[in-house]
């Protein structure tokens, strides 16, 4: 027998409301299944198991707000009920199970567990699940739309805004006139404007704490990325959308090559010491078009070629938008890399987010006069890159190696498209 | 399809995109990512909702030109006339 928890959302969420368990009991949970979905301030959560069994009991209604580390569930390992003896083997512990389970407990509410996932193909994971924005699902709330009944019009049959208000719309008001009222959305209730707050409120908290504890340095570098730009435009050439490749991949690749060289800025500060990531898992900053920002992780990007950790990207900007995120992706980044330049700014310098000890900064990919070695002035693509670290956990000379090691694989995209 | 079909299609698979973002108040004429602020993953999620859904397959090159609905729009249907 063990418990599930609400496992850490990230050092910036403390509690999560049930939306819907996703297993009941009696139900058989593999390893890395989704069984809860859990809604924060900042979205709509997938909240994995981490360990084989059967459900036996689920202690946390729908709709309840509890604070992470709260006993959800409690469920039987598998060597307990072999395959299917699930009603006789339930009753008896029920009672002398509350108090010895405990200690077993393998996940430690305050410290994240940081899980090995087996690298790519997270595509269809969430495949059975139909995909809703927060914010449809809120609306849908409002308008008293059945979700269900709904066919998403989004990308891959996510339910859309707009699918519900088409819905939820009365016959007679569906006219194109009627729309630009609906779509002031706060109208009714201020449930937008609330959560909107209460993320402000999380990220306070995270970034003043960081601000507050941690002694940041800065460093920056230009670094040419004619030879990377040159690469993707003739590896995209001829491709079709779905095969294209994102320079930001390249970018993630070489801070994950970057990591492996110098390992002691790819994890955490947690009591008076730093702890190293297992794996290099880099949170990407993806802001919220309602405001705020989240910054999921993107798992073992070493391991990825270019091709693929574009498609994992992509795969993660679209079930940020959808609402659709796993528990282990917020919970378990070991760097952030923030890419403002997206927005137009020449360079970041960004507030490290705790406990992690560093996070790497892009700005504008743009075409800027840049001196060759044969001291000629050329126009070429050109891009910052910055580090923010954490002084107690190393020195600048050790975060210069880092960015140094970064412009040096951009110089090399036939390397980096290598998955090591 | 016409014109105006074509635009609502990529308003709709717009709004898979940007769940947030309300499809109505775009102005066809004006900077579209600006509007909409889509990163550059959320384009290329765009286009290749474009190319699955609609059949059109739009290159980088081509997509770069493409900064407004109106033009955007316009691509689409001498694509799909074509």
């Amino acid at each position: 027998m063990f418990e599930f928890r609400l496992p850490s959302l990230g050092s910036d969420m403390d509690q999560g409301k049930l939306v819907e368990w996703r297993v009941k009991p009696g139900d058989t949970v593999r390893k890395g299944q989704v069984i809860a979905v859990v809604d924060t301030v900042k979205a709509a959560i997938d909240v994995e198991c981490w360990h084989d069994g059967v459900v036996d009991e689920l202690l946390t209604e729908p709709g309840a707000t509890v604070p992470v580390g709260t006993v959800m569930a409690r469920l039987r390992t598998p060597g307990e009920s072999a395959t299917s003896v699930a009603p006789p083997r339930a009753a008896p512990p029920v009672g002398a199970v509350a108090a010895p389970a405990a200690p077993a407990a393998p996940a430690a509410p305050t410290v994240p567990t940081v899980p090995t996932v087996p690298a790519p193909a997270p595509v269809t994971a969430a495949a059975s699940r139909q995909r809703v924005s927060p914010a449809a699902r809120r609306r849908a709330q409002a308008l008293g739309v059945d979700l269900a009944a709904l066919a998403g019009t989004g990308t891959d049959g996510a339910v859309t805004l707009d699918d519900v208000e088409a819905a939820g719309a009365p016959a007679l008001a569906r006219e194109p006139a009627a729309a630009p009222e609906s779509a002031t959305e706060s109208a009714p209730g201020s449930a937008p404007a609330a959560r909107a707050q209460a993320m402000r409120h999380v990220i306070a908290a995270a970034m003043a704490r960081s601000k507050r504890e941690i002694p940041h340095y800065y460093l920056s570098e230009d670094i040419a990325f004619a030879r990377a730009a040159d690469w993707l435009a003739e590896r995209n050439r001829g491709l079709a959308p779905a095969q294209r490749l994102l320079p930001a991949a390249l970018l993630l690749k070489a801070v994950a090559g970057a990591l492996g060289r110098y390992p002691e800025f790819n994890g955490f500060w947690r009591d008076g010491a730093f702890v190293p990531g297992s794996g290099i898992h880099l949170g990407v900053a993806i802001s919220l078009r309602a405001g705020g920002l989240v910054a999921p992780a993107l798992h073992d990007v070493d391991r990825h070629g270019i091709e693929s950790l574009t498609r994992a990207l992509l795969d993660l900007v679209k079930r940020t938008r959808a609402g659709t995120l796993r528990s282990s992706e917020l919970s378990d980044a070991t760097l952030t890399v923030t890419n403002l330049g997206e927005q137009g700014v020449a360079s970041v310098l960004g507030v490290i987010y705790p406990p992690q000890v560093a996070l790497v900064g892009f700005g504008r990919i743009a075409l800027r006069p840049w001196a060759g070695e044969d001291g000629g002035l050329r126009a070429l693509p050109v891009v910052n890159a910055s580090l923010a670290a954490d002084h107690r956990a190393g020195d600048g000379h050790r975060g210069a190696l880092l960015l140094a090691e970064v412009r040096d694989q951009l110089q090399d995209p036939e390397t980096l498209d290598t998955p090591l | 399809m016409d014109r105006t079909q074509i635009q609502s299609r990529l308003l709709q698979l717009l709004a898979g995109i940007a769940p947030e973002v309300d499809t109505q108040a775009i102005a066809p004429a004006k900077p579209l990512r600006q509007q909409v602020d889509i990163d550059s993953a959320d384009w290329l999620n765009f286009l290749v909702a474009v190319h699955e859904q609609l059949g059109i397959d739009i290159p980088d090159a081509d997509a770069a030109k493409l900064t407004t609905l109106e033009k955007l729009t316009t691509y689409c249907a001498e694509r799909s006339a074509a």
